[in-house]
């Protein structure tokens, strides 16, 4: 059984959270003490039917207010698969928890409402998602009890959403006409739309192929902690701790040691359980050289012939999450793999208008919300792909030095 | 592990966790995990050796010690602590009681004065990081909560405001006074738990498994009877066969009637289970809908 990560998306009440509760409510993954809460806030409330949004929405401030807040992580599995999923807000000042909640995800659920169609937010979620580089999307047409399971509505939604996604960077694409509410088309196919042939979003959900989705072939290990046991039985021992960024590490393997350009080879792989063959994405393991180098955190093993870019001049596209605006000349904390250090904001090249995807060259800052791409000169040199190549090697997120808040998320554009 | 390159659940829960053990570790001068001898503690602590291996674990474990404990619970702490080879701070709430620094509620329930002296310890042994078992799974206001969870200098949690976390990329930055709760076990459900906890052949406290026990029945959940919780008129004892689901307070878990005496059995009923673990087992969560939520802003874990 594998992990497959999902995660919301979409505008205000399209309905993602009434989705999430009932995807967990129609594969029996609600306890009975959970249902019986949410049953008894629902009447509290004075709800006509149980509000199945109520099991996700947790915290005090959003069930007052009826909305969610945070990203809320709840967890499912069929025989087929464990699900992490994130439960994401809709509003615009809670762009920040959204992108938190897409950052590591496999599969994005967008929702639309089906009586509503695409509005600037779901575009923008869309269009994130994308900037993300989530592999999968999935876009639920939702409410369709609410438009008598009309075919041509749901055809109208699907081909603008085509259209507007024909100018993102979208791999893979399903469409779904569902109702969250009812339960159509979420577990089971729905007798309501015979018109509609596809999969019911669990099937999708459970079949959806994603081993093909990680950098199986650029050896990246970013050096993360460095084993030295003081003690008599491990004298001369020496590992680098880390988790497999991508490709494939076999002992025996000629690598070299970036900033510093040394190479060796892998003497060994190790685990607490024993020594492993192979190492791939996102395996935590330890690795031991032939050669005594030096290595420390924030290095990088990769292999001789396919090595990261090693700059301290970063192009990238910044998600910016903080009310005090990013402008050039700024100075931050950024952290990247496993190395941090400090950038300046050399030029903020333009700002994204993300529903005409417009370019406004003449912008002099980002506010809270904004996408733009900006060029930054770091401290150190870091060790990085392109995003769209290696998601582990090409984020990296930018901190306030006063405040210490996160405050921006970044993704290397091109690395060379 | 399979030649497809895909790690299975456990495998991908296992190598999460070690990383956010590692990342800690590198970036902190003071971690400190906390212990109690539970189950999640106990699996967090296996994480931590596979972590660190072949060295030691490079930071010290803490118990909160309510006093109200279980005696099979408090014997397997020490002895895993001794085995393990680390060092155990304990934080005692009973002499934080006899020094006054802590009034014990009307009800005589201690969980809510753990908190001022768990962030007492914190402050006198300078700790800056500390590792929790909590799980999203277990309660609606922890399914909100980040894996480095910001708290400041009165260890409060600020579920509006909480710091973006992208990728496995975590903030670890805090001023002096501030401090970061760590969750390497935000993703593991109780099944995976008890899964990893067969997988590893994981030795646990006795209670957790189907045994015979002296209990009565308070508003449906069953207590053990014993010095912290003791029948009130109307309240008759009676013998079962139970067994613990989650241990914390021995005032306030109760036990769930259980045949389970085997790892393999507990698999099998907690998978079947209609019930999460704190609804089936613990009193101090019934009180309001969002109790955890209230008692996490105040800084608790
Ligand atoms: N009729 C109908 N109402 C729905 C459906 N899905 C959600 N809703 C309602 O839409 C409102 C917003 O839902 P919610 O899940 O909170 O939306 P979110 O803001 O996207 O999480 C609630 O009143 C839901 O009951 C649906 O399929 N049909
Ligand atoms: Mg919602």
């Amino acid at each position: 059984m594998d992990i497959l990560r999902l995660a919301t998306a979409g505008s205000v009440d399209d309905g993602k959270s009434t989705l999430i509760g009932r995807l967990l409510y129609d594969t029996k993954s609600v306890f009975t003490d959970q249902i019986e809460s949410v049953e008894r806030a629902s009447r509290d409330r004075g709800d006509d039917y149980v509000n199945l949004a109520l099991l996700t929405d947790g915290l005090r401030a959003e069930r007052e207010q009826g909305i969610t807040i945070d990203v809320a992580y709840r967890y499912f599995a069929t025989p087929r698969r464990k699900f992490i999923v994130a439960d994401t807000p809709g509003h615009i000042q809670y762009t920040r928890n959204m992108v938190t909640g897409a950052s590591t995800a496999d599969l994005a659920l967008i929702l639309v409402d089906a009586r509503k169609g695409l509005l600037e937010q779901s575009r923008r979620h869309a269009f994130l998602a994308t900037l993300l580089h989530v592999p999968h999307l999935v876009l639920c047409v939702n409410k369709m009890d609410l438009v008598d399971y009309s075919e041509a509505v749901f055809e109208q939604i699907r081909a603008d959403f085509t259209q507007f996604a024909a100018k993102l960077d979208v791999g893979d694409l399903t469409v779904i006409p569902v109702s969250a509410l009812v339960g159509d088309n979420i577990v089971t196919r729905s007798t309501a739309m015979s018109w509609y042939e596809g999969p019911s979003l669990l099937h999708h959900l459970e079949n959806v192929h994603v081993a093909s989705d990680r950098n199986l072939i650029d050896v990246r290990f970013p050096v993360q902690y460095v084993i030295r046991p003081q003690s008599d039985l491990h004298r001369d021992y020496r590992g680098y701790a880390g988790q497999v960024a991508g490709g494939i590490l076999k002992p025996g393997d000629e690598v070299m040691v970036l900033p510093s350009g040394f190479t060796t080879t892998i003497r060994s792989i190790e685990t607490a359980d024993g020594p492993v063959e192979e190492a791939f994405p996102s395996m935590s393991v330890t690795i031991r050289l032939t050669d005594e180098i030096d290595v420390s955190r924030g290095d990088m093993i990769c292999r001789v012939n396919n090595a990261p870019a090693v700059t301290q001049d970063i192009d990238a596209m910044v998600c910016w999450m903080d009310d005090a605006p990013l402008r050039p000349g700024q100075k931050l904390a950024i952290k990247h793999t496993t190395r941090s250090a400090r950038a300046m904001v050399k030029d903020l090249h333009y700002r994204l208008d993300i529903n005409s995807l417009h370019r406004d060259m003449a912008a002099d800052h980002l506010g809270l919300n904004d996408i733009g791409r900006v060029r930054l000169r770091t401290t150190q040199p870091l060790l990085c792909d392109e995003y769209k190549r290696n998601r582990s090697t090409g984020g990296f997120v930018l901190i306030d030095e006063a405040t210490n808040r996160t405050v921006g998320a970044g993704m290397v554009n091109e690395a060379r | 592990m399979s030649r497809n390159y895909q790690l299975t659940q456990l495998e991908t829960l296992e190598s999460e966790a070690i990383y956010i053990f590692r990342e800690v570790a590198a970036e902190f001068e003071r971690p400190v995990l906390l212990f109690s001898g539970g189950k999640d503690s106990i699996v967090m602590l296996r994480l931590a050796q596979k972590a660190f291996h072949p060295a030691r674990i490079p930071f010290s474990v803490m118990h909160v010690d309510t006093g109200h404990n279980f005696p099979e619970v408090l014997e397997f702490r020490d002895r895993r602590v001794a085995e393990v080879g680390v060092q155990l701070v304990v934080a005692s709430v009973q002499e934080a009681l006899d020094r006054g620094f802590v009034q014990a509620p009307p009800d005589g329930t201690r969980n809510r004065i753990q908190t001022p002296v768990l962030l007492e310890a914190l402050e006198k042994h300078q700790f800056t990081a500390v590792f929790g078992g909590a799980r999203r799974d277990e309660d609606k206001a922890r399914a909100k909560e980040r894996v480095y969870s910001f708290r400041d200098e009165f260890g409060q949690w600020d579920p509006k405001n909480q710091r973006p976390e992208l990728w496995n990329l975590y903030n670890g930055r805090i001023h002096l006074g501030e401090s970061i709760r760590v969750f390497p076990l935000s993703n593991w459900t109780e099944l995976d738990i008890w899964q990893y906890i067969e997988q590893e052949r994981l030795e646990l406290p006795s209670i957790y498994y189907a045994h015979e026990r002296t209990v009565f029945d308070r508003n449906g959940m069953l207590y053990a009877a014993n010095e912290y919780c003791v029948p009130k008129a109307g309240e008759e004892t009676f013998t079962a066969t139970v067994r613990y689901r989650t241990v914390g307070d021995a005032s306030l878990t109760a036990a769930v009637l259980s045949d389970a005496d085997t790892v393999a059995k507990v698999i099998d009923e907690v998978a079947s289970t209609r019930i999460t673990e704190r609804g089936a087992t613990r009193g101090d969560d019934k009180f309001s809908e969002a109790a955890m939520e209230d008692r996490k802003r105040e800084g608790y874990f």
